[in-house]
């Protein structure tokens, strides 16, 4: 028995302008899968989740969120490009946290966790406030609602970006180099977040990460990206543990190194 | 003879005084039409519909690369003969208009400024959070970029007060024309346009305070923490 994947890339391809950053790859998101993707910096690695959360679009190729194509759609059995209500249904179906966090500076811890529901998925202030809530004290920030985000930590803002996303329940949550931005001594607080939230949620993960520890610990799969291409992927352990390719080799070596 | 009247001036004040008003309410509602075409010219600058951007382009560039008597001149004077769109108006409405029109050129610059300064990571967040394009610039663009600019458009609102005293040119009974026509009554000007200038002075000085006084609170939005930082560092 297959089970549909949830995410689908479909011989993608991206450039910004004459630079080729992503040659065509596929890959598949089972669901409730977490996905970790390594590779040295500038193989396109973000842009693979950006294209996902549609804010950039492709080249070439396609991306399949629970079957339906993303970038297009159909009118009167043409494919066409698809237009802003069908990206935003599309949408809906994903989440994402950033490296820079991206909080709304202007609003509170709860409502930039409620400002979503309220205006996007139409809830109550109440309903929203409660889900909020609990989120917020998932990531073990509840007493911090009545803040504004420059009064928080980086790690404090970073865990109130993944509760503000978690509030708008994506069935696919992307991590974008989530603790770069982060002062070492902060790591630990996001990613023990994450960690808990990979192992007691149904929700597809993917996770773009220099942390090869996390990502090994975490992850059901990982895949490795160079140059462009998607050069190997697999279950953490043989990945770590008996790289193929040359240049994943080379890769690991330089990060063990470190 | 003496050159500054004493009496002549404490009777003409009251008239003057009430022109004020005029002035004002001149100034307060071109300065609403400004902030809001300005806006609106700011956001078409920005379509996607390049005809659209470039029109607004070129009318920004137009109406600020001409004199607001000319202006003047040609919406009270030479509108109402233009065909099919043309249109007759009071002076006063037509005084109201081109000022704020004219300005909304300026502001809307600065709302340009105001936008560009908000991170670009704050639509990529509306966006992942699924806002529609309405909710993203109401909700999260816009509360972010207009308030750091109030005091840019305070100064405006200060500039526009002071340039009122053009709508004589079309007979609008502003300060100005109203102290001209009391003195010419008695050939004696220094009064009136002494306390003309006062008048501007009373109202403009407490305003450019305030703008300054906004400027200062403005800096430390969403800063506190920040600017704490800096300083430390500054001693150190």
């Amino acid at each position: 028995m297959t089970t549909q994947p949830i995410v689908q890339f479909k011989n993608v391809k991206k450039s910004f302008g004459d630079l080729e950053v992503l040659k065509g790859f596929d890959l598949d998101i089972k669901p409730g899968e977490k996905v970790s993707i390594i590779g040295p910096s500038g193989s396109g690695k973000t842009t693979i989740i950006r294209m996902l959360m549609t804010l950039e679009k492709p080249t070439e190729g396609d991306i399949l969120v629970n079957g339906e194509n993303l970038w297009h759609m159909k009118t009167s059995g043409k494919q066409v490009d698809a237009n802003e209500k069908h990206l935003s249904k599309i949408r809906g179906n994903i989440g994402m946290v950033f490296q820079h966090f991206n909080l709304f500076p202007h609003m509170t811890i709860l409502r930039n966790c409620t400002e979503a529901p309220i205006q996007v998925l139409g809830l109550g202030k109440k309903e929203a406030e409660q889900r909020a809530i609990e989120m917020l004290q998932k990531v073990g920030l509840a007493d911090k609602i009545n803040n504004y985000p420059f009064q928080l930590s980086g790690g404090q803002k970073q865990r109130v970006a993944i509760a503000r996303a978690l509030v708008m329940q994506p069935k696919v949550m992307l991590f974008d180099e989530v603790t770069s931005a982060l002062d070492p001594e902060l790591v630990g607080e996001v990613l023990q977040v994450i960690k808990d939230l990979a192992e007691h949620s149904d929700m597809s993960m993917i996770l773009i990460t220099h942390e090869m520890d996390f990502a090994r610990e975490i992850s059901d799969r990982v895949v490795f990206f160079a140059d462009g291409y998607l050069v190997e992927q697999g279950p953490p352990e043989e990945l770590f543990l008996q790289p193929k390719s040359d240049r994943l080799k080379n890769f690991l070596q330089r990060f063990s190194r470190v | 003879m003496e050159i500054f009247d004493w009496s002549y001036a404490a009777e003409v004040f009251p008239l003057i005084f009430r022109a004020m008003f005029v002035t004002l309410g001149i100034t307060l509602a071109a300065f609403a039409v400004a902030l809001i075409v300005g806006l609106l010219l700011t956001l078409l600058r920005r379509s996607k519909f390049k005809p659209l951007a470039w029109i607004t382009y070129a009318f920004i560039e137009f109406v600020r690369g001409t004199p607001v008597l000319v202006q003047l001149f040609f919406v009270y004077f030479a509108w109402p003969m233009v065909p099919v769109v043309g249109f007759e108006m009071s002076a006063m409405t037509a005084g109201i208009a081109t000022l704020g029109i004219h300005y909304s050129t300026y502001l809307s610059e600065i709302y340009r400024s105001g936008i560009e300064a908000v991170d670009q990571g704050q639509w990529e967040a509306s966006r992942a959070l699924n806002f529609n394009k309405t909710k993203t610039w109401t909700k999260i663009i816009l509360p972010q970029a207009i308030p750091p600019i109030i005091p840019m458009l305070g100064n405006y609102l200060i500039v526009l007060f002071k340039e009122t005293p053009l709508l004589m040119a079309i007979s609008v009974n502003e300060m100005l024309l109203t102290a001209r026509n009391l003195g010419s009554q008695v050939f004696s000007f220094v009064e009136v346009y002494t306390i003309v200038g006062l008048l501007f002075l009373l109202l403009s000085y407490p305003s450019s305070l305030l703008v300054g006084f906004a400027e200062r609170r403005m800096n430390n939005r969403y800063m506190r923490k920040d600017k704490k930082v800096k300083k430390e560092n500054v001693i150190s």
